[in-house]
């Protein structure tokens, strides 16, 4: 009898290093072609002008003042934004006629693109940094909103009636059953939602700032400098790469009770 | 039926005031699912005492509103007509008196197996630590002494089933109301945990109201048995005293021949009413 085979996946050492191939495959063929003016250095930059660029902006320390405005006014909008999200969610799952009246008008809002409130909060807030903030905390609050109400409105009713007859109070019944079902709710959403904030501090500094790695790529765009924005680019990669990485284990660290096909999503991290 | 009307009237007059619980004409009417203000009764006029230490079981077709009769007991429902008495004092909102255990997964899937047993005695204020530490000796009685910080996705049915029985159970309920506890567990494991919650329950009398569609269960656990017709408006139509010496092995029972004796005399009146559910649910 033949023994039937199951398409097995290599081991985890030799994937990463099919990994770290494509990454060099990939600046090589950039390389290749701007090395043999396929395509111009000019509008392309070259991979090693921007490595070197990037390097020098670390040596010299200029980028971590842009890095640290980037990372406050992310971590600013993403707290703020949760908080609400949170607060505002819970009230409409727990209040029928609240959430039937304003639904309408929460998906309008959501339905607007962001971007175009850009101007309006460097308008009400200044060129510094709660502008975008304020920009970070509109995409959040909507992702931790409905999350936290998709979260208090599942909770299982099964649970929750064990619960009361366990003897738990209106506040035991929050601490205990609703504000983990919403969390875990909200957890899963911390990819996006941390993405989101970034997405919405980086916007708003290439719109109008004087600091941050949005404002960096503007600059740089300005004047033509390719390398500058190829550059600003990968710094704002490796940022993204870093905070997804924290995300994932506080995630790991909150969930663990959760079952294990819940991490297959940080595959994609 | 005269003699159903006689019983009616023995249960009514039965340790009145001894009653652990009692539910009084008991009828619970819900807004039919299809809307349009039509309604559907689930249970009519149900009349039953259960005194203090008595093992009861509740047995009837698929549909036959017994797991509404036990949310009535429990407080989570009102019921339309008629009125829930625990110890002598009606009910209104939870039945603080009467301890729950649901036929589905009813574990905070969050909390891991200490902290589910342990969860009740914190909600009636107990310091989290203590509380913990006496929940250790509640899992160890359930046989998962080894398996208190594992969560409820990494135990299997039967042990989850055990956490709920000891989270059940620590908060010394006098009542406890079981609604088909052991459904979904294989046979071995379920005539497992039935020898173990009779033994649970022979250290510490409590009352008990036990529903389910076995009839073997609720002969080979219970000092008597209920008869529910089938739904809509389902009616206690039976009454049976199983008056088998204890303590019991439920698998061992079965074969003794008072056993039979009761099981052909409730199959006979039970088969009835199976026949007719299935009928309306071929209906519908």
């Amino acid at each position: 009898m033949a023994v039937a085979r199951v398409k097995r996946l290599p081991s985890r050492p030799v994937i990463l290093l099919l990994q770290v191939a494509v990454l060099i495959g990939f600046f090589l063929l950039w390389h290749v072609l701007t090395a043999t003016k396929i395509l111009s250095p000019f509008f392309f930059g070259t991979p090693l002008a921007v490595l070197e660029r990037t390097w020098s902006d670390f040596a010299s320390g200029v980028i971590w003042y842009h890095l640290g405005i980037t990372l406050l006014e992310t971590a600013l909008a993403f707290a703020i934004g949760t908080v609400a999200g949170i607060a505002f969610g819970f009230w409409f799952a727990r209040a029928p006629l609240v959430s039937v009246v304003f639904d309408p008008y929460i998906k309008a809002v959501n339905a607007l693109p962001r971007v175009v409130l850009a101007p309006i909060f460097a308008l009400w807030l200044g060129l510094g940094i709660w502008s975008k903030v304020a920009l970070g905390v509109t995409l959040v609050f909507f992702i931790v909103f409905f999350n936290v109400y998709q979260g208090v409105k599942e909770v299982s009713p099964v649970v929750l009636a064990n619960a009361k007859m366990l003897g738990a109070s209106n506040r035991h019944l929050f601490r205990h059953v609703y504000l983990p079902s919403a969390l875990s709710w909200v957890f899963s959403s911390l990819h996006t939602a941390v993405g989101f904030a970034m997405v919405g501090a980086v916007v708003g500094e290439y719109l109008g700032s004087a600091a941050g790695l949005g404002y960096r790529i503007h600059q740089a765009e300005g004047v033509f400098d390719t390398v500058g924005v190829f550059s600003g680019m990968l710094v704002l990669t490796i940022f993204v790469v870093v905070i997804d990485a924290v995300v994932t284990v506080i995630e790991k660290r909150l969930l663990h009770w959760r079952p294990q096909e819940a991490q297959t999503t940080n595959a994609q991290g | 039926m005269s003699d159903s009307a006689a019983m009616a009237a023995a249960l009514r007059t039965e340790g009145a005031d001894k009653a652990a619980l009692r539910l009084d004409g008991v009828t619970c009417t819900f807004p039919s699912p299809d809307g349009r203000g039509r309604t559907y009764t689930a249970v009519q006029g149900v009349t039953l005492s259960v005194a203090a230490g008595e093992f009861v079981s509740i047995v009837g077709p698929t549909g036959s509103g017994k797991s509404t009769i036990l949310n009535v007991a429990a407080g989570l429902l009102a019921p339309s007509a008629g009125r829930a008495l625990a110890f002598g004092e009606p009910v209104s909102g939870i039945n603080r008196h009467a301890g729950y255990m649901f036929q589905a997964d009813a574990l905070m899937p969050w909390k891991s197996a200490l902290e589910n047993v342990a969860a009740g005695l914190e909600f009636r204020g107990v310091p989290r630590r203590e509380a913990e530490e006496r929940a250790r000796p509640w899992l160890a009685r359930v046989g998962l002494d080894r398996f208190g910080d594992r969560y409820p996705h990494q135990l299997s049915g039967g042990m989850r089933k055990r956490v709920a029985l000891a989270q059940t159970l620590i908060v010394d309920p006098k009542i406890v109301l079981m609604d088909e506890p052991f459904s979904a567990l294989d046979i071995q494991t379920r005539q497992l945990m039935e020898n173990e919650l009779l033994d649970l329950w022979s250290a510490d009398r409590k009352s008990v109201v036990f529903i389910t569609h076995d009839l073997e269960e609720a002969i080979s656990m219970s000092d008597r048995v209920l008869v529910l017709s089938a739904g809509p408006g389902a009616r206690l139509i039976g009454e049976y005293r199983v008056d088998l010496e204890r303590p019991r092995d439920v698998a061992e029972i079965r074969m003794t021949p008072r056993f039979l004796d009761l099981h052909r005399e409730i199959w006979g009146q039970l088969r009835e009413e199976v026949l007719k559910g299935y009928a309306q649910t071929k209906l519908t």
